[in-house]
């Protein structure tokens, strides 16, 4: 049965999509949208050393992305450059310096499309048990900085007040969120990460009232845009990533009905 | 000796620098249990920076900190929750230590919010979320508060109650107060030690010394001081933290 590539792709994309849920929600709460498409770029430079170094991709990726995660940090502290533009510089140097070690490394065949946009075809098993023991461990780590997390989230001088340590757990959030990254550039391409994280995240803030629920919501919305982009990625022969991106969407815009319906509700 | 065993926080000569200027420079402090410590000062003055280095949020550049606190809670003074963020009173209620639900409600029973335990943060008005902030700083039974601007918003007969309210909570929990306070009548009548800041510590003493002295009188006008130090506060009856009046 696991030798059936859809089968493949379908487990480690619902892991992914589990993983995905409350690290979207925290990328949404914290305004990281822009700082979780920097490390996604960068993610196809650390494809490119995985190959030239015959490295593990998700390993390669991880460590690019914690890289450029420190870097960002560094520039911050050197120049008064904004925010915004120091990821946008980061982003877009990786990802050209990914595309042109690609131009040097003629010798091995490159599916680009499939690195920059995902290819379902490409899930092995050793990728199912990476997403889900990977998975796994991202969620036990989130599990036990939440507290600290979350409070930082809402207000980081209390947090710090309080005791929370909350330098220490946004660290490693951002540790954590080059591991999901990771773990989801073979399926769903470097470009598209970013929107796996953001959209059902986004979803569930539209018909959640609190945190809990809103995770939960998300990684339902996550998991059912993976499973029905899938589908329709062999249906109609399209590649895996766009395939869930559009299907999330889709379920958006669903999302919003509710909220339009209540916002007319409270004009009347 | 027993004046030690009590200490909770002691500032030695300590300040902020920033981009090579100092926010606040030479200030010493020290906070004690059951007693209340305000700073007063004009904006700008360094009070909410003061505030942070008690709480060690920021490091200081010079002198040194003792910090003995077990226990410390915080009511900042700007606070904004972004809309994306569904949380509602009770979930900010437990956002740093797990509190029961019934001390939850009693909390919030004391600052008169508790209809609003199950409302979501973003539709509370101004005053209502400062109410929250407080009852989730009380409900920790910390055993050092610190109270930056505590009342604003909140409508007149409510700023009363709650100063009430932190004057009575600090001899309850027997713990240590520092508040940043505009509210001159308060500081005059309820703490123990005020302290004037202007970027570095102009006066401080116990709020009688204080008025006389001519760096407050500087700081504040003439007219104030002289208002504020034959202030008294009378009433013939009490109000609760909701405005209704207490029997």
């Amino acid at each position: 049965m696991f030798d059936d590539f859809f089968i493949r792709a379908l487990i480690a994309g619902v892991g992914i999509a589990i993983v995905a849920g409350p690290l979207g929600c925290l990328v949404i709460w914290r305004r990281l949208s822009y700082f979780g498409d920097t490390l996604s770029h960068s993610a196809l430079l650390g494809v490119t050393l995985a190959y030239s170094f015959s490295l593990n991709i998700a390993f390669s990726v991880f460590i690019i992305s914690t890289v450029v995660a420190l870097l960002l940090v560094s520039l911050q502290k050197r120049t008064k450059l904004a925010g915004d533009s120091l990821l946008g510089l980061l982003a877009h140097s990786t990802l050209a310096i990914g595309l042109v070690l690609i131009g040097f490394l003629s010798y091995i065949r490159f599916d680009l499309m499939g690195l920059l946009f995902g290819d379902i075809l490409a899930v092995t098993t050793a990728d199912i048990g990476l997403v889900w023991i990977g998975g796994s461990l991202i969620l036990i780590v989130l599990y036990f900085i939440w507290k600290s997390l979350f409070s930082a989230t809402v207000n980081y001088d209390l947090s710090a007040a309080e005791g929370m340590r909350p330098e220490v757990s946004n660290f490693i959030f951002t540790l954590l969120l080059a591991g999901v990254i990771a773990l989801s550039i073979k399926m769903i391409g470097a470009l598209l990460i970013t929107g796996l994280l953001l959209i059902p995240a986004a979803i569930a803030r539209n018909i959640s009232s609190s945190p809990k629920q809103m995770i939960v919501i998300a990684i339902l919305s996550g998991i059912l845009s993976v499973v029905i982009g899938l589908f329709a990625s062999l249906e109609i022969n399209t590649s895996s990533g766009p395939s869930i991106i559009v299907v999330a969407l889709i379920l958006f815009i669903i999302s919003l009905v509710p909220l339009e319906i209540k916002g007319q509700l409270q004009k009347r | 000796m027993n004046e030690n065993n009590n200490l909770l926080v002691r500032l030695k000569n300590c300040g902020v620098q920033k981009s090579s200027k100092w926010i606040v420079k030479g200030i010493s402090l020290e906070i004690y249990k059951g007693k209340i410590v305000t700073l007063i000062g004009p904006n700008g003055s360094g009070k909410t920076t003061t505030a942070k280095m008690v709480l060690n949020i920021l490091q200081s550049d010079e002198g040194s900190i003792e910090n003995y606190s077990t226990k410390m809670a915080y009511v900042p003074q700007k606070i904004s929750i972004d809309w994306t963020m569904p949380l509602r009173v009770i979930d900010f209620m437990n956002l740093t230590s797990h509190i029961n639900k019934d001390e939850i409600i009693e909390a919030l029973e004391l600052t008169g919010v508790q209809h609003l335990i199950y409302k979501e943060i973003h539709n509370l008005s101004g005053g209502e979320f400062q109410r929250v902030l407080i009852a989730r700083a009380i409900a920790k039974k910390p055993d050092l508060l610190v109270l930056d601007e505590p009342v604003q918003g909140v409508d007149f007969n409510g700023e009363i109650a709650l100063y009430n309210l932190i004057k009575e909570i600090c001899t309850k929990l027997n713990c240590g107060i520092l508040l940043i306070s505009h509210d001159l009548h308060f500081v005059m009548s309820a703490t123990d030690h005020v302290i004037c800041l202007n970027g570095h510590i102009c006066c401080s003493g116990s709020p009688k010394s204080i008025v006389k002295n001519s760096s407050y009188i500087e700081l504040f006008g003439e007219h104030n001081a002289a208002t504020l130090s034959l202030y008294q506060h009378e009433h013939d009856h009490s109000h609760q933290a909701d405005g209704s009046i207490k029997n």
